[in-house]
């Protein structure tokens, strides 16, 4: 298993996708320089969170024309997976990967805090390793997180159940309204979504982040499964 | 024979894309400005550019494709391209 986490001029959490990977789960991980439309042959493909292109014109459109991520792209139709974070997230839906956008938080604040997360789908090649309806804490670091998508958009997310994560409260409620497990007002409560094939998948919050037990918001190293997963299921 | 022709594109949210920045400014002013009434504020961006074309038509039809591929998000956003004059 190779994974190759792409790098923008801006890109603040590669380091830590890469430390999660080679030093956390043991895997093969190099990064992959925007400028240069090459993948090194990876198998996996993350696009890691910072304020790619300082966030210019809207977060995550100019990265969208790197080199690098037109290879990106011809992996994911491909099949190939791919997983983006924050900024990456912000990135895929910029890129056409992923359906929606994200929009400013709804309080006009960087909200800096972790968040409690609500697994759905667990047939994506990064949420094979939890239960449906497993709750995971992790952290938020974002402006711009606050998911929005017309109502036929929304209709087919449901419909196609692309909802992978939503916000919730410690003990799994979900309520859009809710600044205390919403923080962001994304519509519905949607923390993070995949494409209709599941190969590529999107989340504000930032599993990398809570991959020891040293730094886990409970001690408990709950992002790791997002990451740990491919192997077997490959 | 092709020349520089200054565009002009105006991006606007569409209508029913909460506007977070519109509404802040919004509250703001109200608050500076009690005695006047202030009521949908909605921010925008002007984006101007000077694009190489042999004529103003395709200029702007250059322009549009810019907005189409990168420049304008159709999911939230509107665009309106004029000649900058």
């Amino acid at each position: 298993m190779k994974v190759g986490v792409t790098v923008f001029p801006g890109s603040n959490c590669d380091q830590d996708v890469l430390h999660a990977y080679k030093n956390v789960v043991g895997y093969d991980a190099v990064p992959l320089w925007h400028a240069e439309p090459d993948l090194k042959d990876c198998d996996l493909i993350v696009v890691p969170g910072g304020f790619s292109y300082g966030d210019y014109l809207r977060t995550g459109a100019l990265a969208r024309l790197s080199p690098v991520m037109s290879r990106v792209k011809e992996f994911a139709d491909a099949g190939g997976p791919v997983l983006g974070i924050c900024n990456g997230f912000q990135i895929l839906c910029e890129a056409g990967l992923l359906p929606g956008v994200l929009l400013q938080n709804v309080g006009m604040r960087f909200l800096s805090r972790f968040v409690h997360v609500r697994i759905e789908q667990v047939d994506t090649p990064f949420t094979s390793r939890y239960e449906s309806g497993e709750i995971v804490t992790a952290p938020i670091a974002h402006f711009e997180g606050n998911y929005f998508a017309d109502a036929e958009t929304l209709q087919s997310l449901k419909d196609n159940k692309q909802v992978v994560f939503y916000y919730c409260s410690s003990d799994g409620v979900v309520d859009p309204d809710c600044r205390q497990t919403n923080p962001n007002g994304s519509l519905e409560a949607i923390g993070g979504v995949c494409n209709r094939q599941r190969n590529v998948v999107g989340l504000m919050p930032h599993p990398e982040r809570v991959v020891e037990e040293l730094v886990g918001a409970i001690g408990v190293a709950q992002g790791l499964k997002m990451f740990r997963q491919q192997v077997e299921s490959n | 024979m092709a020349s520089s022709i200054g565009i002009q594109v105006l991006v606007r949210l569409k209508a029913g894309v909460l506007d977070v920045q519109g509404k802040t400014i919004q509250s703001s002013l109200q608050g500076a400005f009690p005695d006047h009434v202030i009521d949908h504020v909605r921010v925008g961006k002007l984006i101007e550019m000077e694009v190489e074309a042999s004529s103003q038509e395709e200029a702007i039809e250059k322009a549009r494709i810019l907005c189409e591929q990168i420049l304008v998000n159709p999911v939230i956003e509107s665009f309106e391209i004029k000649p900058l004059l």
